[in-house]
Protein backbone atom coordinates (compact mmCIF):
# COMPACT_ATOMS: atom_id res chain seq x y z
CA UNK A 1 0.00 0.00 0.00
CA UNK A 2 1.11 3.89 -0.33
CA UNK A 3 0.64 7.16 1.44
CA UNK A 4 -2.16 8.90 0.27
CA UNK A 5 -1.07 12.72 -1.18
CA UNK A 6 0.21 15.41 1.26
CA UNK A 7 1.70 18.07 0.93
CA UNK A 8 5.67 18.32 2.04
CA UNK A 9 7.41 20.99 3.77
CA UNK A 10 11.09 20.25 4.64
CA UNK A 11 12.37 23.38 6.74
CA UNK A 12 15.52 24.69 7.23
CA UNK A 13 14.68 26.33 10.45
CA UNK A 14 12.63 25.57 13.39
CA UNK A 15 10.96 29.15 12.97
CA UNK A 16 9.88 28.26 9.81
CA UNK A 17 8.77 24.79 10.72
CA UNK A 18 6.84 26.03 13.34
CA UNK A 19 4.94 28.14 11.15
CA UNK A 20 4.16 25.72 9.01
CA UNK A 21 2.75 23.68 11.42
CA UNK A 22 0.69 26.20 12.73
CA UNK A 23 -0.63 26.83 9.39
CA UNK A 24 -2.65 23.37 8.69
CA UNK A 25 -4.53 22.23 11.08
CA UNK A 26 -3.80 18.72 9.70
CA UNK A 27 -0.18 18.83 9.35
CA UNK A 28 2.23 15.85 11.02
CA UNK A 29 5.32 16.25 12.16
CA UNK A 30 8.05 13.38 10.15
CA UNK A 31 10.96 12.73 12.36
CA UNK A 32 12.40 9.33 11.67
CA UNK A 33 9.34 7.46 10.09
CA UNK A 34 9.45 4.04 11.89
CA UNK A 35 6.34 4.47 13.18
CA UNK A 36 4.79 7.34 10.82
CA UNK A 37 5.27 6.10 7.62
CA UNK A 38 3.69 2.26 7.83
CA UNK A 39 0.72 4.33 9.32
CA UNK A 40 0.93 6.60 6.16
CA UNK A 41 1.55 3.48 3.88
CA UNK A 42 -1.35 1.28 5.69
CA UNK A 43 -3.47 4.05 5.45
CA UNK A 44 -4.17 4.58 9.00
CA UNK A 45 -3.18 8.10 9.22
CA UNK A 46 -3.33 10.34 5.72
CA UNK A 47 -2.41 13.85 7.14
CA UNK A 48 -2.63 16.81 4.84
CA UNK A 49 1.13 18.16 5.09
CA UNK A 50 3.93 16.59 6.25
CA UNK A 51 6.45 18.77 7.92
CA UNK A 52 9.76 16.53 7.81
CA UNK A 53 12.10 18.35 10.70
CA UNK A 54 15.48 16.34 9.42
CA UNK A 55 16.61 19.30 8.12
CA UNK A 56 16.76 21.57 11.15
CA UNK A 57 20.06 22.03 12.67
CA UNK A 58 21.16 21.21 16.03
CA UNK A 59 18.21 18.73 16.87
CA UNK A 60 20.72 16.00 17.03
CA UNK A 61 23.00 16.67 20.05
CA UNK A 62 23.04 14.77 23.01
CA UNK A 63 23.97 16.51 26.11
CA UNK A 64 25.48 15.09 29.45
CA UNK A 65 26.46 16.22 32.15
CA UNK A 66 25.54 15.53 36.39
CA UNK A 67 21.89 16.80 36.38
CA UNK A 68 21.07 14.09 33.71
CA UNK A 69 21.01 13.31 29.75
CA UNK A 70 19.31 15.59 27.00
CA UNK A 71 18.54 14.00 23.84
CA UNK A 72 17.74 16.04 20.93
CA UNK A 73 14.61 15.68 18.68
CA UNK A 74 17.03 13.97 15.58
CA UNK A 75 19.12 11.87 17.92
CA UNK A 76 18.97 8.73 16.30
CA UNK A 77 17.77 5.44 18.88
CA UNK A 78 21.48 4.18 18.04
CA UNK A 79 23.35 7.24 18.65
CA UNK A 80 21.78 7.28 22.12
CA UNK A 81 22.34 3.74 22.51
CA UNK A 82 25.99 3.98 21.60
CA UNK A 83 26.49 6.77 24.09
CA UNK A 84 29.02 6.03 26.94
CA UNK A 85 28.33 8.55 28.58
CA UNK A 86 24.25 8.08 28.18
CA UNK A 87 24.73 4.61 30.12
CA UNK A 88 26.94 6.05 32.89
CA UNK A 89 24.66 8.82 34.09
CA UNK A 90 21.13 7.09 33.09
CA UNK A 91 21.37 3.25 32.65
CA UNK A 92 17.83 3.01 32.43
CA UNK A 93 17.88 4.65 28.99
CA UNK A 94 20.51 2.87 27.63
CA UNK A 95 19.05 -0.89 28.84
CA UNK A 96 15.56 -0.21 27.40
CA UNK A 97 17.14 0.75 23.93
CA UNK A 98 18.98 -2.07 23.31
CA UNK A 99 15.31 -3.66 23.45
CA UNK A 100 13.96 -1.32 21.02
CA UNK A 101 13.54 -2.96 17.22
CA UNK A 102 16.76 -3.81 15.37
CA UNK A 103 19.72 -2.37 14.37
CA UNK A 104 18.44 -0.77 11.37
CA UNK A 105 15.38 0.44 12.48
CA UNK A 106 17.41 2.24 15.71
CA UNK A 107 19.32 3.46 12.28
CA UNK A 108 16.56 6.10 11.43
CA UNK A 109 13.83 6.15 14.79
CA UNK A 110 14.37 8.71 17.21
CA UNK A 111 14.09 8.30 20.57
CA UNK A 112 12.16 12.03 20.87
CA UNK A 113 9.74 10.45 18.26
CA UNK A 114 9.62 7.34 20.54
CA UNK A 115 8.52 9.14 23.14
CA UNK A 116 6.07 11.35 21.66
CA UNK A 117 4.47 8.70 19.70
CA UNK A 118 3.21 7.39 22.95
CA UNK A 119 2.77 3.43 22.18
CA UNK A 120 2.71 1.79 25.21
CA UNK A 121 4.18 -1.10 23.58
CA UNK A 122 6.94 0.91 23.01
CA UNK A 123 9.79 1.11 25.88
CA UNK A 124 11.08 4.92 26.22
CA UNK A 125 7.64 6.32 27.07
CA UNK A 126 7.70 4.14 29.86
CA UNK A 127 11.21 4.88 31.01
CA UNK A 128 10.91 8.88 30.72
CA UNK A 129 7.39 8.07 33.03
CA UNK A 130 9.47 5.69 35.30
CA UNK A 131 12.88 8.07 35.87
CA UNK A 132 10.34 11.61 35.93
CA UNK A 133 11.86 13.04 32.69
CA UNK A 134 10.12 16.15 30.90
CA UNK A 135 9.95 16.88 27.14
CA UNK A 136 10.93 20.35 25.90
CA UNK A 137 8.15 21.34 23.34
CA UNK A 138 8.44 24.69 20.92
CA UNK A 139 5.19 26.77 19.40
CA UNK A 140 5.21 29.68 16.93
CA UNK A 141 3.38 30.50 20.78
CA UNK A 142 7.15 29.93 22.78
CA UNK A 143 8.35 26.87 24.80
CA UNK A 144 7.41 24.66 27.29
CA UNK A 145 8.43 21.88 29.33
CA UNK A 146 6.04 18.78 29.96
CA UNK A 147 6.60 16.60 33.38
CA UNK A 148 6.21 13.07 31.94
CA UNK A 149 3.05 12.83 34.55
CA UNK A 150 1.33 15.50 32.02
CA UNK A 151 2.73 14.17 28.43
CA UNK A 152 0.46 10.43 28.11
CA UNK A 153 -2.69 11.13 28.30
CA UNK A 154 -4.59 8.00 26.57
CA UNK A 155 -3.21 5.74 23.98
CA UNK A 156 -1.04 7.13 21.57
CA UNK A 157 -1.93 10.25 22.78
CA UNK A 158 0.40 13.29 24.38
CA UNK A 159 -1.17 16.71 25.67
CA UNK A 160 1.44 18.41 22.83
CA UNK A 161 -0.80 20.73 20.80
CA UNK A 162 -0.85 19.67 16.88
CA UNK A 163 1.76 22.73 15.91
CA UNK A 164 4.13 22.16 19.10
CA UNK A 165 7.03 20.17 17.86
CA UNK A 166 9.20 18.26 20.37
CA UNK A 167 12.60 19.83 20.93
CA UNK A 168 14.06 17.45 23.23
CA UNK A 169 13.83 14.87 25.56
CA UNK A 170 15.45 15.16 29.39
CA UNK A 171 16.06 12.00 31.65
CA UNK A 172 17.21 13.21 35.33
CA UNK A 173 20.57 11.05 36.56
CA UNK A 174 20.29 8.19 38.03
CA UNK A 175 20.30 9.04 42.16
CA UNK A 176 24.32 7.60 44.23
CA UNK A 177 23.71 4.90 45.13
CA UNK A 178 20.28 3.46 42.93
CA UNK A 179 19.65 1.02 40.85
CA UNK A 180 17.90 0.27 37.39
CA UNK A 181 16.81 -2.78 35.77
CA UNK A 182 15.30 -3.23 32.29
CA UNK A 183 13.45 -6.82 31.42
CA UNK A 184 11.06 -8.07 28.39
CA UNK A 185 9.66 -11.03 27.11
CA UNK A 186 9.22 -10.97 23.03
CA UNK A 187 8.37 -13.13 20.84
CA UNK A 188 11.67 -12.80 18.89
CA UNK A 189 14.62 -10.12 19.65
CA UNK A 190 13.45 -6.68 18.26
CA UNK A 191 9.80 -7.03 18.26
CA UNK A 192 7.31 -5.29 20.52
CA UNK A 193 7.30 -6.64 23.80
CA UNK A 194 4.77 -9.57 24.82
CA UNK A 195 5.38 -7.88 28.52
CA UNK A 196 8.12 -5.70 29.57
CA UNK A 197 9.17 -4.00 32.69
CA UNK A 198 12.00 -1.32 33.90
CA UNK A 199 12.58 -0.79 37.86
CA UNK A 200 14.37 1.82 39.65
CA UNK A 201 15.18 0.81 43.10
CA UNK A 202 16.21 3.75 45.37
CA UNK A 203 16.52 3.06 49.23
CA UNK A 204 13.23 2.03 50.03
CA UNK A 205 11.67 3.12 47.03
CA UNK A 206 10.48 0.47 44.47
CA UNK A 207 8.84 1.51 41.47
CA UNK A 208 8.74 -0.76 38.23
CA UNK A 209 7.27 0.34 35.10
CA UNK A 210 5.31 -1.70 32.45
CA UNK A 211 5.72 -2.37 28.67
CA UNK A 212 2.86 -3.67 26.67
CA UNK A 213 0.56 -3.83 29.65
CA UNK A 214 -1.78 -0.99 29.90
CA UNK A 215 -2.95 0.91 27.04
CA UNK A 216 -0.73 4.07 28.09
CA UNK A 217 2.63 4.23 30.03
CA UNK A 218 2.22 2.23 33.55
CA UNK A 219 4.45 2.89 36.36
CA UNK A 220 3.52 1.33 39.61
CA UNK A 221 4.89 2.18 43.51
CA UNK A 222 5.77 -1.41 44.77
CA UNK A 223 7.48 -0.29 47.72
CA UNK A 224 7.56 -1.79 51.09
CA UNK A 225 6.43 -4.54 49.01
CA UNK A 226 8.16 -8.22 50.62
CA UNK A 227 10.03 -10.15 47.21
CA UNK A 228 8.14 -13.00 46.58
CA UNK A 229 5.14 -10.76 46.35
CA UNK A 230 5.91 -8.16 43.92
CA UNK A 231 4.03 -9.86 41.02
CA UNK A 232 0.53 -10.19 42.95
CA UNK A 233 1.34 -6.52 44.06
CA UNK A 234 1.80 -5.44 40.56
CA UNK A 235 -1.18 -7.23 39.42
CA UNK A 236 -3.61 -5.17 41.86
CA UNK A 237 -2.89 -1.98 40.01
CA UNK A 238 -2.55 -3.48 36.24
CA UNK A 239 -5.58 -4.66 34.17
CA UNK A 240 -3.49 -7.21 31.69
CA UNK A 241 -5.71 -7.21 28.38
CA UNK A 242 -6.26 -10.35 25.55
CA UNK A 243 -4.65 -8.88 22.22
CA UNK A 244 -3.62 -11.35 19.37
CA UNK A 245 -0.34 -11.43 20.45
CA UNK A 246 -1.25 -12.55 23.87
CA UNK A 247 -4.26 -13.49 26.43
CA UNK A 248 -4.48 -11.45 29.29
CA UNK A 249 -3.81 -15.05 32.08
CA UNK A 250 -0.70 -15.31 30.30
CA UNK A 251 0.05 -11.65 30.35
CA UNK A 252 -0.61 -11.67 34.10
CA UNK A 253 1.97 -14.35 34.09
CA UNK A 254 4.33 -12.47 32.68
CA UNK A 255 4.07 -9.76 34.54
CA UNK A 256 4.54 -12.01 38.04
CA UNK A 257 7.32 -13.23 36.79
CA UNK A 258 8.31 -9.86 35.28
CA UNK A 259 8.25 -7.64 38.09
CA UNK A 260 10.29 -9.97 40.35
CA UNK A 261 12.91 -10.68 38.19
CA UNK A 262 13.72 -6.72 37.47
CA UNK A 263 13.15 -5.40 40.60
CA UNK A 264 15.76 -8.65 42.00
CA UNK A 265 18.04 -6.98 39.21
CA UNK A 266 17.99 -3.46 40.12
CA UNK A 267 18.30 -4.38 43.76
CA UNK A 268 21.49 -6.23 42.42
CA UNK A 269 22.42 -3.17 40.39
CA UNK A 270 22.30 -1.15 43.72
CA UNK A 271 24.77 -3.08 46.05
CA UNK A 272 26.95 -3.65 43.51
CA UNK A 273 27.53 -0.07 43.02
CA UNK A 274 27.18 0.12 46.76
CA UNK A 275 30.08 -1.99 47.40
CA UNK A 276 32.33 -2.06 44.71
CA UNK A 277 34.85 -5.00 44.16
CA UNK B 1 -6.16 17.22 -8.50
CA UNK B 2 -3.05 16.64 -10.30
CA UNK B 3 -0.20 16.08 -7.26
CA UNK B 4 2.65 18.75 -7.02
CA UNK B 5 6.17 17.04 -8.16
CA UNK B 6 9.52 17.78 -6.41
CA UNK B 7 12.69 18.08 -7.61
CA UNK B 8 14.91 15.30 -6.17
CA UNK B 9 18.59 14.53 -6.87
CA UNK B 10 19.17 11.49 -5.32
CA UNK B 11 23.27 10.24 -4.82
CA UNK B 12 22.89 6.29 -5.32
CA UNK B 13 26.28 3.95 -5.58
CA UNK B 14 28.44 7.26 -6.26
CA UNK B 15 26.28 8.79 -8.98
CA UNK B 16 23.83 11.81 -8.92
CA UNK B 17 20.32 10.87 -10.54
CA UNK B 18 17.45 14.07 -10.93
CA UNK B 19 14.60 12.82 -10.73
CA UNK B 20 10.68 14.20 -10.22
CA UNK B 21 8.74 12.47 -7.41
CA UNK B 22 5.38 13.40 -5.38
CA UNK B 23 6.34 13.70 -2.13
CA UNK B 24 4.55 10.11 -1.07
CA UNK B 25 7.28 8.07 -3.00
CA UNK B 26 8.62 5.90 -0.96
CA UNK B 27 12.52 5.62 -0.88
CA UNK B 28 12.16 2.30 -2.03
CA UNK B 29 9.49 2.89 -5.23
CA UNK B 30 11.93 5.18 -6.09
CA UNK B 31 14.97 3.14 -6.78
CA UNK B 32 13.04 0.50 -8.38
CA UNK B 33 10.79 2.64 -11.09
CA UNK B 34 12.37 5.93 -11.11
CA UNK B 35 16.09 4.87 -11.29
CA UNK B 36 15.04 1.28 -12.42
CA UNK B 37 17.74 -0.21 -9.39
CA UNK B 38 15.64 -3.48 -9.19
CA UNK B 39 18.03 -5.05 -6.65
CA UNK B 40 15.93 -3.41 -4.07
CA UNK B 41 12.81 -5.80 -3.33
CA UNK B 42 9.46 -4.70 -1.67
CA UNK B 43 8.33 -6.93 0.82
CA UNK B 44 6.33 -6.41 3.97
CA UNK B 45 6.45 -1.95 3.05
CA UNK B 46 6.10 -1.73 6.26
CA UNK B 47 9.75 -2.10 8.28
CA UNK B 48 9.28 -5.46 9.16
CA UNK B 49 11.30 -7.67 6.33
CA UNK B 50 13.99 -6.20 5.79
CA UNK B 51 13.95 -6.69 1.90
CA UNK B 52 14.34 -3.11 0.91
CA UNK B 53 16.84 -2.35 2.97
CA UNK B 54 19.44 0.11 1.93
CA UNK B 55 22.58 1.78 3.10
CA UNK B 56 22.09 5.66 3.94
CA UNK B 57 25.47 7.51 4.48
CA UNK B 58 26.96 3.71 5.56
CA UNK B 59 24.14 2.82 7.86
CA UNK B 60 21.66 0.21 6.91
CA UNK B 61 17.92 1.55 6.71
CA UNK B 62 14.64 0.56 5.35
CA UNK B 63 13.91 2.50 2.30
CA UNK B 64 9.86 1.35 2.47
CA UNK B 65 10.17 3.96 5.52
CA UNK B 66 11.85 6.90 3.87
CA UNK B 67 10.64 9.06 1.56
CA UNK B 68 12.45 10.58 -1.41
CA UNK B 69 12.15 13.59 -1.03
CA UNK B 70 13.64 13.08 2.29
CA UNK B 71 16.91 11.57 1.31
CA UNK B 72 18.26 14.38 -0.61
CA UNK B 73 21.55 14.73 1.48
CA UNK B 74 22.51 11.30 1.74
CA UNK B 75 24.64 8.99 0.06
CA UNK B 76 22.91 5.86 -0.81
CA UNK B 77 24.44 2.63 -1.87
CA UNK B 78 21.92 -0.46 -2.87
CA UNK B 79 22.36 -4.12 -3.84
CA UNK B 80 23.81 -2.78 -7.15
CA UNK B 81 26.95 -0.57 -5.72
CA UNK B 82 28.38 -3.97 -3.26
CA UNK B 83 30.10 -5.51 -6.57
CA UNK B 84 33.64 -4.52 -7.07
CA UNK B 85 34.68 -2.06 -9.66
CA UNK B 86 35.92 -4.44 -11.97
CA UNK B 87 32.05 -6.01 -11.78
CA UNK B 88 32.98 -9.24 -9.68
CA UNK B 89 31.09 -10.57 -6.90
CA UNK B 90 31.78 -8.50 -3.07
CA UNK B 91 32.73 -10.66 -0.66
CA UNK B 92 29.57 -10.88 1.11
CA UNK B 93 28.26 -11.62 -2.28
CA UNK B 94 30.88 -14.38 -2.69
CA UNK B 95 30.28 -15.61 0.65
CA UNK B 96 26.54 -16.10 0.06
CA UNK B 97 27.33 -18.03 -3.46
CA UNK B 98 29.36 -19.97 -1.58
CA UNK B 99 27.73 -21.33 1.83
CA UNK B 100 24.29 -21.69 -0.73
CA UNK B 101 22.92 -18.19 1.57
CA UNK B 102 20.07 -17.33 -0.90
CA UNK B 103 17.59 -19.99 -2.51
CA UNK B 104 14.53 -17.59 -4.00
CA UNK B 105 17.25 -14.51 -3.49
CA UNK B 106 13.80 -12.15 -2.51
CA UNK B 107 15.39 -11.45 0.76
CA UNK B 108 19.03 -11.41 -0.20
CA UNK B 109 19.62 -7.82 -1.03
CA UNK B 110 18.51 -6.70 2.43
CA UNK B 111 20.92 -9.15 3.74
CA UNK B 112 23.79 -8.12 1.71
CA UNK B 113 23.69 -4.88 2.50
CA UNK B 114 23.10 -5.10 6.29
CA UNK B 115 25.82 -7.48 6.36
CA UNK B 116 28.41 -5.36 4.62
CA UNK B 117 27.58 -2.42 6.89
CA UNK B 118 27.65 -5.03 10.16
CA UNK B 119 31.26 -6.10 9.14
CA UNK B 120 32.22 -2.93 8.76
CA UNK B 121 31.33 -1.93 12.24
CA UNK B 122 32.65 -5.57 13.22
CA UNK B 123 35.02 -7.01 10.96
CA UNK B 124 35.86 -10.02 13.40
CA UNK B 125 31.80 -10.77 14.72
CA UNK B 126 31.51 -13.92 16.94
CA UNK B 127 28.93 -16.77 15.96
CA UNK B 128 26.27 -14.71 18.22
CA UNK B 129 27.17 -11.55 17.06
CA UNK B 130 26.83 -12.50 13.29
CA UNK B 131 23.05 -14.32 14.39
CA UNK B 132 22.40 -10.64 15.97
CA UNK B 133 23.90 -8.56 12.67
CA UNK B 134 20.83 -10.02 10.55
CA UNK B 135 18.24 -10.43 13.63
CA UNK B 136 15.67 -7.84 11.68
CA UNK B 137 15.56 -9.71 8.77
CA UNK B 138 13.39 -12.11 7.42
CA UNK B 139 14.02 -15.56 4.66
CA UNK B 140 11.32 -17.53 4.03
CA UNK B 141 12.69 -20.17 2.29
CA UNK B 142 16.97 -20.60 2.51
CA UNK B 143 16.64 -20.81 6.33
CA UNK B 144 18.89 -18.93 8.25
CA UNK B 145 21.84 -21.37 9.12
CA UNK B 146 23.55 -21.12 5.80
CA UNK B 147 22.92 -17.35 6.25
CA UNK B 148 24.89 -17.47 9.21
CA UNK B 149 27.57 -19.33 7.79
CA UNK B 150 27.95 -16.64 4.88
CA UNK B 151 28.34 -13.66 7.48
CA UNK B 152 31.18 -15.75 8.95
CA UNK B 153 32.31 -16.66 5.56
CA UNK B 154 32.18 -13.15 4.37
CA UNK B 155 34.26 -11.83 7.41
CA UNK B 156 36.86 -14.37 6.48
CA UNK B 157 36.96 -13.45 3.09
CA UNK B 158 37.70 -9.92 3.66
CA UNK B 159 40.00 -10.74 5.95
CA UNK B 160 41.96 -12.65 3.30
CA UNK B 161 41.43 -9.67 1.78
CA UNK B 162 43.33 -7.56 4.00
CA UNK B 163 46.01 -9.62 5.28
CA UNK B 164 46.72 -9.87 1.00
CA UNK B 165 46.62 -6.24 0.60
CA UNK B 166 49.18 -5.81 3.68
CA UNK B 167 51.53 -8.20 2.36
C1 LIG C 1 9.77 -3.16 12.40
C2 LIG C 1 9.71 -2.15 13.51
C3 LIG C 1 9.86 -2.57 14.83
C4 LIG C 1 9.80 -1.65 15.86
N1 LIG C 1 9.96 -2.11 17.13
C5 LIG C 1 9.91 -1.24 18.15
C6 LIG C 1 10.07 -1.69 19.50
O1 LIG C 1 10.28 -2.87 19.78
N2 LIG C 1 9.98 -0.75 20.49
C7 LIG C 1 9.77 0.57 20.21
O2 LIG C 1 9.72 1.37 21.13
N3 LIG C 1 9.63 1.03 18.96
C8 LIG C 1 9.70 0.15 17.93
N4 LIG C 1 9.54 0.63 16.65
C9 LIG C 1 9.25 2.09 16.44
C10 LIG C 1 10.51 2.95 16.45
O3 LIG C 1 11.08 2.98 17.73
C11 LIG C 1 10.26 4.40 16.00
O4 LIG C 1 11.51 4.92 15.75
C12 LIG C 1 9.61 5.33 17.00
O5 LIG C 1 8.41 4.81 17.48
C13 LIG C 1 9.21 6.67 16.37
O6 LIG C 1 10.29 7.48 16.12
P1 LIG C 1 10.46 8.17 14.70
O7 LIG C 1 11.56 9.13 14.83
O8 LIG C 1 10.63 7.11 13.67
O9 LIG C 1 9.09 8.97 14.55
P2 LIG C 1 8.08 9.17 13.33
O10 LIG C 1 7.65 7.86 12.80
O11 LIG C 1 8.66 10.15 12.38
O12 LIG C 1 6.88 9.87 14.11
C14 LIG C 1 6.04 9.17 15.00
C15 LIG C 1 4.95 10.12 15.51
O13 LIG C 1 5.50 11.10 16.39
C16 LIG C 1 5.38 12.41 15.84
N5 LIG C 1 6.67 13.07 16.07
C17 LIG C 1 7.91 12.53 15.86
N6 LIG C 1 8.86 13.37 16.25
C18 LIG C 1 8.24 14.46 16.75
C19 LIG C 1 8.70 15.67 17.35
N7 LIG C 1 10.00 15.92 17.52
N8 LIG C 1 7.77 16.59 17.75
C20 LIG C 1 6.46 16.34 17.59
N9 LIG C 1 5.95 15.22 17.05
C21 LIG C 1 6.84 14.28 16.63
C22 LIG C 1 5.03 12.23 14.38
O14 LIG C 1 4.24 13.31 13.90
C23 LIG C 1 4.27 10.93 14.41
O15 LIG C 1 2.95 11.14 14.78
C24 LIG C 1 9.60 -0.27 15.58
C25 LIG C 1 9.45 0.16 14.26
C26 LIG C 1 9.50 -0.76 13.23
C27 LIG C 1 9.33 -0.29 11.82
S1 LIG D 1 9.77 -3.97 2.41
FE1 LIG D 1 10.81 -2.61 3.71
S2 LIG D 1 11.05 -3.82 5.46
FE2 LIG D 1 9.80 -5.10 4.26
S1 LIG E 1 16.05 -16.75 -0.17
FE1 LIG E 1 13.91 -16.87 -0.44
S2 LIG E 1 13.21 -15.55 1.15
FE2 LIG E 1 15.28 -15.69 1.56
Amino acid sequence: MKPAPFDYRRPGSLPEALEALAGEPNAKVLAGGQSLVPLLSMRLAAPAMLVDINGLPGLADITVDASGVRIGALARHADVLASADVRRVQPLVSEALAHVAHATIRNRGTTVGSIVHADAAAEMPVVLSLVGGSVEVASVRGTRTIAADDLYVGPLETSLAHDEIATSAFFPALAPGAGVAFEEIARRHGDYALCGGGAVVDGDSVRVGYVSVADVPTVVDLSGVPLGELGEAALAHLEPADDIHATAAYRAQLVRVLTERVVRAAMAATSSKENPA
Amino acid sequence: MTEELHDVRLTVNGVAHDVQVPARRLLSDALRHDLALTGTHVGCEHGVCGACTVLVDGRPMRSCLMFAVSAVDAEITTVEGLTEPDGSLGPVQQAFAECHGLQCGFCTPGFLTTITAGLRENPRPTHDECRDMIAGNLCRCTGYQNIVKAVERAAAIQQAASVEERA
